[in-house]
């Protein structure tokens, strides 16, 4: 799909100054970067017109009012967005909305819900790898990302022996491969508790 | 049901994504955005601001400055917690450190509001201000208030120059802690609604009634027009505890516009505006007999504040409580410099003022040849050695005891730099906890419907400690519910009115109330059943009463509670409960209350590279009796990796040129992540503090971080003879004292 079948709307740019009082007319007929885009958010799909500049991120949370997605720095530093896009894990705060048109996305909202939680999801209750809760769902999708990373044999800065898959999932592997979420509440140790219970009750 | 493990109530709302935060609403339509414009100096005025571009930027409806903003009420000093206090914002032209708000750009689209902010043309005439904690500190003054309108700044007990100088064995070090910041992973966020005359407020606070009081005191309007929403707080470690600039602004933005408005403070300007620790110079002086018994202890701290406005961290107040000596003295300095008002970050005073002592203790413990555990043992004290009044239920020695044996204490290095392992020098280290346990006025009123289930109120928060989870708890146990029958609602300034989460006060404040509620409403229940002549119970002799399974037995008669309550009570019955103030319960006359801990660390240093990875932490607390085990370890190892982070990572840097914070996200300033912690625990002494509250317990929100840095320090030291006495312990301090490179 280009982007021309997604109806670029340029807006035409045309100006009268405001006032410098304090409450003015908001000035919606300036150039706005505005694209009609297609997202396919926990298998579902979602129109709608975005400002060229939204990053992933806003767009699930302010636009589609997919809140349980977290927004913590903004600037890639701390893993509360973590999303899934095309099974892999990102930070949806370091990509725009309109870069991910033919991708499939899933976030905490297409997990599990209560009564129905996936059992990342779960682990993490039984083992209280929370306080605050507002890291969690970035570090429940990191962590479904990374068991993936480890069923496809990528290995990390903490794996010892890089040349003979399968990695054995030890805690310094988790340790290493969840650095990218970070817990102001520091749950550690009951996040690696959580991913060690879900990852010995899958099948190997 | 209490101090049982039961997973969080919360749980599954939080991990499935569903639990709103104060951002995270649109209950009354899409919010307008606030975009907050900091200023770039750090000392000096505005001289012209002109605000005409950001307005004509497309979607903008409303650029504020200190021009436009409507008359604010000033701070009342004379109210001793200052988040009660007025905040006024954007109210004049003169900036008091960098970072200061002075706009705040209202648009249709978080984009549109980011692109205008930097359209706001602003000229300052800065001025030439004082930001070098080091070079000012002979400026230090003694602030003539008292720290939290209670506590004095300075005691003394004794003579503790004649017992220092004659003590045998002396040690006089000064340590350096530097700023740290609470840096909560929610930012400090607010979404105002208004509604007429009224204003709904989603805020991220830890305290709804402070929140709620400070708002209106700002706009000057009535607290009962204010309605403050706060069911998920995602963090806060104190610098929630009183509402910010993204409160006041989104208040004076939505009622300009009446439209709701929210703003969020972006990560770089949580840094400057919410949740500074003072940087601190402390000298401790210990003089000690040859057996190890000290004789005198001085603890003189000398810390940060802004010019204008005066932030006391109680920095040595624990010390007057810790070990025995018949010398005493402690000191709290103030250096007035332009950066951020210090503000109460976890363990205010024990976090950094630990550091310090047990760090001394430790260097103590060297120069005796003493074991580090038994020194402290050997300072135990009978009674509190300023107030002279017997502790209560104080296990210091127990927790240090069992925590030594626990960790296999008895197979450390007593040397230092003695044990090798490959490339790394291996150390243990380990220091006390203590922390004052404290209460405040709380109501929490409990409620039975006609279907047998409780709900719970109050204003209360869950900031992450549980609250939800162990009020179903004390309520289950209280009216003989299973916990699926309890349903807890808190974090609204309609519900009764509490003293919310800080000071480690909120599961005991709380949880002591709906005991009470609980009491009051049984005795209701009981009154009713037995007056009622349909009741299985009429008439018989409600002393034997006991609730169980969801109903009231008197010996072999029984009812369930729906039925007392459908057929006397169709609307439900409610009844309410009350925690008093610590200067209205005399055990806070008559007793010394703490919950008290010991930490454990071995760590590794790299030989060549000074590299410091934490191996394991243990800690063993007391702290009364436990409300949950699962969510308590929470809150304990969370403190515990606090504390990893203050003695190895966490330090705000400053320019000297403008008083920014230059590392000012979370990419530069480190924070522990997942690779540095390895294994920590914690365990909890079974306890009861039947001085503290009728349930026994006491607080542990923050006793995890007391103490746990010098425990990491001690080890350090242990692993390689370098004792650094400036916070934190990085690579580049140890490796200048380390031998010289293996061949
Ligand atoms: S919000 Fe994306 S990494 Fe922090
Ligand atoms: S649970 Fe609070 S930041 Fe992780």
């Amino acid at each position: 799909m280009s982007e021309a079948d997604a109806g670029t709307t340029w807006a035409a740019s045309s100006g009268v100054a405001g006032g410098t009082s304090t409450a003015v007319e908001p000035r919606r007929d300036e150039a706005l970067p505005v694209l009609a885009i297609t997202l396919n958010v926990n298998g579902r799909e979602r129109r709608l017109e975005v400002d060229t500049r939204t990053s992933l991120l806003d767009t699930l949370r302010e636009h589609l009012r997919l809140s349980g997605t977290k927004k913590g720095c903004d600037h890639g530093q701390c893993g509360a967005c973590t999303v899934l896009v095309n099974g892999r894990r990102i930070y949806s705060c370091l990509t725009l909305a309109v870069m991910h048109e033919d991708d499939e996305i899933v976030t905490i909202e297409g997990m599990g819900e209560p009564g129905d939680l996936h059992p990342v999801q779960a682990a993490f209750v039984e083992c209280d790898g929370f306080q605050c809760g507002y890291c969690t769902p970035g570090q429940i999708c990191s962590a479904v990302g990374m068991l993936a990373e480890m069923d496809a044999g990528w290995p990390s800065h903490a794996t010892a022996d890089v040349s003979s898959p399968p990695i054995a999932l030890s805690d310094e592997e988790i340790r290493e491969r969840m650095s990218g979420n970070i817990c102001r509440c520091a749950a550690y140790p009951n996040i690696v508790a959580a991913i060690r219970v879900v990852s010995e009750g899958r099948p190997g | 049901m209490i101090g049982q493990a039961l997973d969080r109530v919360d749980g599954p709302a939080k991990v499935a994504g569903q639990a709103t935060y104060a951002y995270e609403h649109w209950d009354d339509g899409q919010p307008l955005y606030g975009f907050v414009v900091g200023a770039t100096i750090g000392t000096g005025r505005i001289t012209r601001i002109d605000t005409a571009r950001a307005e004509r930027s497309p979607g903008v409806h409303m650029v504020m400055t200190h021009h436009d903003t409507p008359a604010q009420g000033a701070p009342d000093l004379s109210i001793p917690f200052e988040y009660w206090r007025a905040f006024p914002v954007l109210s004049r032209a003169d900036v008091r450190h960098y970072g200061e708000p002075v706009a705040l750009v209202v648009a249709a689209t978080f984009e549109q509001a980011r692109a205008a902010a930097p359209l706001v043309d602003i000229e300052y005439a800065g001025e030439a201000g004082s930001y070098d904690f080091a070079a000012c500190r002979h400026q230090a003054y003694a602030p003539d208030s008292l720290i939290y309108g209670m506590i004095p700044t300075d005691t003394a007990v004794g003579d503790f120059d004649a017992g220092f100088d004659t003590a045998p064995v002396r040690i006089d070090e000064r340590y350096t802690t530097p700023y740290e910041f609470s840096q909560p992973m929610e930012p400090h966020a607010c979404l105002v609604e208004p509604h007429g005359e009224d204003l709904i407020v989603h805020v991220s606070s830890q305290i709804v009634d402070a929140a709620r009081a400070s708002i209106a005191s700002t706009l000057q309007i009535d607290p009962e027009r204010i309605h403050i929403v706060t069911p998920y707080v995602g963090g806060g470690f104190g610098s929630k505890l009183r509402i910010h600039h993204e409160t006041i602004l989104a208040a004076f933005a939505a009622r300009a516009l009446n439209r709701p408005v929210k703003v969020a403070l972006t990560r770089q300007q949580i840094f400057h505006l919410t949740g500074v620790r003072p940087t601190s110079s402390q000298r401790v002086r210990l003089g000690a007999e040859r057996d190890g018994r000290l004789v005198a202890i001085a603890h003189e701290v000398t810390m940060h504040t802004n010019r204008h406005e005066e932030y006391i961290e109680p920095t040595a107040t624990t010390t007057r409580s810790l070990y025995a000596a018949p010398h005493r003295l402690t000191r709290h300095r103030l250096v007035p410099l332009d950066l951020p008002r210090g503000e109460d970050v976890r363990a205010p005073g024990e976090a950094p003022g630990l550091l310090a002592v047990e760090s001394a203790m430790d260097e103590l413990a060297y120069a005796l040849e003493m074991d580090p555990v038994e020194l402290r043992i050997r300072n135990e004290p009978e009674l509190d050695p300023e107030r002279g009044v017997p502790f209560s239920d104080r296990h210091l020695v127990e927790c240090l005891r069992d925590g030594a044996r626990r960790f296999g204490w008895e197979s450390r290095p007593a040397q230092a730099a003695s044990l090798r392992e490959g490339r790394w020098m291996v150390g243990y280290g380990m220091a006390a906890a203590i922390r004052g346990h404290l209460q405040a006025p709380t109501k929490v009123a409990v409620r039975l419907q006609a279907d047998g289930t409780a709900v719970v109120r109050s204003d209360m928060t869950d900031i992450g400690t549980g609250t939800y989870t162990i009020l179903t708890q004390v309520a289950a146990d209280g009216l003989g519910l299973p916990p699926d029958r309890v349903r807890v609602e808190l974090g609204r300034s309609e519900f009764p009115v509490s003293m919310g989460s800080g000071g480690s006060w909120g599961a005991t404040n709380s949880c002591t109330a709906l005991h009470r509620a609980c009491e009051a409403l049984r005795e209701k229940l009981l009154a009713t059943a037995s007056n009622d002549a349909r009741s299985a119970l009429h008439g018989l002799d409600p002393a034997g009463a006991a609730f169980v399974d969801g109903g009231v037995r008197i010996g072999g008669a029984s009812e369930t509670l729906s039925e007392i309550v459908a057929r006397n009570h169709p609307d439900g019955v409610e009844a309410e409960g009350e925690t008093l103030a610590m200067t209205d319960d005399p055990n806070y006359q008559d007793y010394a209350l703490h919950s008290y801990g010991a930490h454990f660390a071995e760590v590794g240093v790299d030989a060549d590279t000074a590299e410091i990875r934490l191996r394991r932490m243990l800690g063993v607390f007391s702290v009364g009796r436990v409300l949950n085990a699962k969510t308590a370890r929470s809150q304990l190892i969370g403190g515990m990796i606090w504390g990893v982070g203050a003695a190895l990572e966490e330090e705000g840097a400053v320019d000297p040129r403008s008083g920014a914070f230059v590392n000012r996200d979370l990419a530069q300033y480190l924070v522990p992540v997942h690779a540095d912690i390895s294994e920590v625990d914690a365990v909890v002494l079974d306890g009861f503090d039947d001085k503290a509250n009728v349930l026994g317990a006491k607080g542990v929100g923050e006793l995890g971080i007391c103490g746990a840095g010098a425990a990491v320090a001690n080890a350090v030291f242990n692993a390689t003879g370098v004792r650094v006495r400036d916070f934190p312990i990085t690579l580049e301090k140890v490796l200048p004292g380390l031998p010289p490179m293996d061949d």
